[in-house]
């Protein structure tokens, strides 16, 4: 039987870093439900045994089920009747396996009916189901809201909504409306409060107008952005809600017909006085609330970039064996086998951007839980910020490079296989399609690039780099760190030219090479430290490394040849 | 309504469905080592069927019997990450040689033993025999009425249970009181993944011979979670005649193994006139290929 996790060694490789010790103590908080659950762990091992077993559970689904469904799900779409959406079969049997397997709500405490995984296994999880189908995939993956209300919601939503999420709720995250894209603070929906005949506990909000380009918009459990303050313009006028399906007070006037990703339903939601809940405070639904909710998202489109990825490598691959032309397997020529093991490099490459990143994650995450229960000492403060600090700054780098990446692997992909990968008979052409959202989605490159310059204006990517450089590697790959490190040199010199401009728009106007040159030598050096653990990586990072170079000094160059005066020559 | 009691029989078989070279031995037996030991396909049909009559009906219980050796255990394991409550693996160096007549000998003895049972599933065959005999002897030696090629448990109402069967030529709904063994077709709908918590809850779960080779690690779970200790039992523990069992027991002989290899005979080519298909298919009839 297939199994999409078994199948692929380098899943293990990132699930088995030695950081997981860490997390997964803090997360189980020293393994204190062992007595209360049956299923909990008991210890260390046992939990990553528990991980991994649930993985190939994963895997096994992903390839017997959700893989062979990709087609037709892509194919006949989900459907709007009466005002409803009606997932495609495919889809309907994806989620009614999954749940019944117990992989919906994964993150949350058991007391939930969650699993207590930390972020590390589920964005593998969500790897696995993206390279199965990258569509259903988003599905799937808005069991993050359900983190979204155990963060921030009130004991009694929690108690009330977060269990549904083991039996099977869908859920959405309800934000874009016509006018507000990006730009959230230019959110009109109203939300009115009728504080008046009800007590503060029970306070309910109503709301009204519409939503655009809804995933999943029809689900069972919708966290909307709305507009709760009257004359207010800006994001604090803005809170979150929690609106129930079964209160029927939306309808879903249109599903759009995309590009790519057809299986997941783009909804157009007609609010109409539909009561809703207000989760958190007032206030706090764009800045604090939905900033949460778009980290944990963007993570996630790194999980579907590598799936899609590992999808397209794995089709190209199987094609350049078995197509013969002048007499060889087209695998053989210089061009095609380059093209390929780039393509297995930018894979690899932002795989362990994304593992890494979440371990990040994890590691503030888990300490934020943990200070809910007791104080932390002031080492693990620390800590907790040091890892909250590199979170904000990777994930939009992850974002950046999985997304760009996943992009020009599906499309080499389909390159490799000619004019058969342009046909509908492979199913490459529906990797390319699925891929072309993620540079799009959840911010697009451009707007992730605005987040992770801070990354190089504050120093630190920097500073991480400069602590990848103090680890001692063997003799034989001293030659790759001192790469990096020559890197290392000319990107700080590169920031020192911009810099010396001394011009906000000069700086914005190079900020995407910026990053670029920094996201270059981090994932340099998390090749490197592969390297050291397993020999299997040591191709992959000395031809990343070497790209790397060509890559940077080009970049450096084009700056050091631009002058304020020139942005004149782009404008419109 | 009051729970019903189902046994499950299941069988782990060596994957014939992914056969390679070494598949079998020079003697002409099966070569156990070179296929992966999985749970018979038919009796995963049949957990299901029984999984889905404990959704039905509160308080139903779900209990694995299984003969093999030490390793078919797994088979347990597997039943409750499904959704099944307990389970018996019958090992015994008496029972190694025993043909469907001996095995059904021995597992309705097992039967007996656990006593209190309202529904016996189990697969229509194994793929590593493919005699489908087990399934109806075992209802034989019990004296309880037996369904084969089972598609679909319908309805339970009280102590009638009424089933359609995939027959050749059609379907066929017919009703049956308990006690009652049911075999079960692959034309059912397929068994239902591993439930992650399931599988957390019971992956440690061993027989008393697979704990003596469990790390030290956990073996203290074993007295504060009873449920991870799967009953093991041998002939001693089931009343049986032991020249019932094993080869003794088992009157089937295998007079010889053939390697039949199929070889492509020449082809013919047809223009697509009706004339031609014509012929084509009065050939075809004649020679039985189809008809």
């Amino acid at each position: 039987m297939a199994n999409f996790f078994n199948d692929n060694q380098d899943l293990k490789f990132h699930l088995h870093h030695p950081l997981m010790k860490k997390i997964v103590s803090l997360k189980e908080k020293d393994f204190e439900d062992k007595d209360k659950f049956d299923y909990a762990p008991v210890d260390f091992e046992d939990a990553m045994d528990s991980y991994e077993k649930t993985l190939e559970i994963i895997g096994e689904i992903s390839a017997d089920v959700v893989a062979p469904n990709a087609e037709s799900v892509d194919h006949d779409g989900p459907q709007l009747i009466n005002n409803e959406v009606v997932y495609a079969r495919g889809t309907t049997e994806n989620h009614e396996v999954l749940t019944k397997a117990g992989l919906v709500g994964m993150s949350l405490p058991r007391k939930y009916k969650g699993l207590n995984f930390p972020v590390v296994p589920y964005v593998m999880a969500a790897e696995i189901v993206s390279r199965a189908d990258a569509g259903f995939a988003n599905i799937w993956g808005l069991q993050d809201c359900a983190e979204t209300i155990h963060e921030f919601a009130s004991e009694e939503l929690k108690n009330q909504y977060l269990p549904l999420f083991n039996d099977g709720a869908t859920a959405a995250m309800v934000l874009t409306e016509p006018d507000a894209g990006s730009d959230l603070q230019a959110v009109q929906l109203k939300g009115q409060s009728i504080t008046a005949t009800y007590d503060q506990a029970k306070d309910t909000y109503y709301l009204n107008g519409v939503k655009r380009f809804i995933t999943n918009g029809d689900a069972d459990i919708a966290l909307v952005l709305a507009r709760s303050e009257d004359g207010t313009a800006d994001a604090r006028g803005l809170s979150l809600f929690l609106y129930d399906r079964k209160e029927g007070a939306v309808k879903i006037r249109r599903i759009e017909n995309k590009l790519g990703i057809k299986g997941s339903p783009t909804c157009e939601m007609v609010f109409t006085n539909a009561p809703a809940k207000l989760i958190g405070d007032r206030k706090m639904g764009l800045i604090k609330y939905v900033m949460s909710l778009m980290n944990s998202a963007r993570l996630g489109i790194g999980a579907q970039s590598a799936g899609l990825a590992e999808a397209a490598y794995r089709e190209a691959l199987k094609y350049a064996h078995e197509r013969v032309q002048f007499g060889k397997a087209i695998i053989t020529f210089p061009a095609v086998y380059e093209l390929l093991r780039n393509m297995k490099v930018k894979t690899q490459a932002m795989r362990t951007l994304l593992y890494e990143t979440a371990r990040y994650v994890d590691m503030y995450k888990a300490y934020t839980f943990a200070a809910e229960d007791r104080k932390l000492d002031p080492e693990e403060r620390a800590e907790m910020k040091k890892y909250q600090k590199l979170a904000d700054v990777f994930t939009p780098l992850l974002k950046l490079f999985s997304s760009e990446y996943s992009n020009q692997i599906a499309y080499d992909a389909m390159q490799i296989h000619g004019g058969a990968g342009f046909m509908k008979d492979f199913p490459v052409e529906r990797i390319f399609r699925d891929a072309r959202i993620t540079t799009i989605y959840e911010g697009t490159s451009q707007l992730q690039v605005v987040a992770a310059i801070r990354g190089v204006t504050t120093g630190v990517f920097l500073g991480r780099i400069k602590e990848f450089e103090e680890v001692k590697v063997k003799p034989e790959l001293e030659y790759l760190r001192k790469m990096l490190m020559d890197l290392t040199v000319q990107f700080e010199e590169t920031v020192n030219v911009v810099n010396a401009v001394n011009d906000a728009e000069f700086l914005d106007f190079h900020a995407r090479r910026l990053v670029e040159m920094a996201g270059n030598i981090i994932m340099g050096y998390l090749m490197v430290l592969d390297t050291l653990k397993d020999e299997e990586f040591r191709n992959s990072a000395e031809i990343f490394i070497k790209k790397a170079k060509s890559d940077n000094s080009e970049k450096l160059e084009y700056i050091r040849n631009s002058e304020l005066k020139d942005l004149g020559i782009f404008k419109y | 309504m009051k729970g019903l009691r189902i046994i499950v029989l299941a069988k782990q078989v060596p994957d014939t469905r992914n056969v390679g070279k070494d598949a079998m031995k020079a003697d002409g037996t099966v070569n156990r080592a070179a296929l992966e030991a999985i749970f018979n396909p038919e009796d995963l049909n049949a957990l299901e069927q029984a999984l889905r009559v404990k959704d039905k009906v509160d308080g139903s219980t779900i209990t694995i019997l299984t003969m093999g050796p030490g390793r078919a255990a797994e088979v347990i394991r597997e039943g409750l990450y499904r959704g099944a409550d307990n389970g018996f693996l019958l090992t015994d160096r008496k029972f190694a040689g025993s043909d469907t007549l001996a095995t059904s000998y021995a597992l309705s003895q097992a039967i007996r033993k656990i006593k209190d049972f309202d529904v016996i599933f189990a697969g229509r065959q194994a793929i590593d025999g493919d005699t489908a005999q087990v399934g109806p002897q075992v209802a034989e030696k019990l004296g309880i009425p037996q369904i084969t090629y089972a598609e679909e448990v319908l309805d339970i109402k009280g102590k009638e249970i009424i089933v359609k069967r995939r027959l050749e030529r059609g379907v066929e709904v017919v009703s049956v009181t308990t006690p009652v063994l049911i075999t079960v077709h692959s034309s059912a709908a397929d068994c239902r993944p591993r439930n992650a918590k399931l599988l957390m809850k019971y992956k440690h779960a061993r027989t008393i011979t697979e704990r003596q080779d469990a790390t030290e690690d956990y073996l203290n779970l074993y007295q504060t979670r009873p449920y991870l200790n799967i009953d093991e039992w041998s002939t001693a523990d089931i009343v049986v005649e032991d020249e019932a069992l094993g080869l003794s027991g088992s009157p089937t002989k295998v007079k010889k193994i053939e390697n039949v290899v199929f070889k492509a005979k020449e082809s013919k080519v047809l223009s697509p006139s009706d004339v031609e298909i014509d012929e084509l298919m009065k050939e075809l009839i004649e020679n039985h290929t189809i008809g």
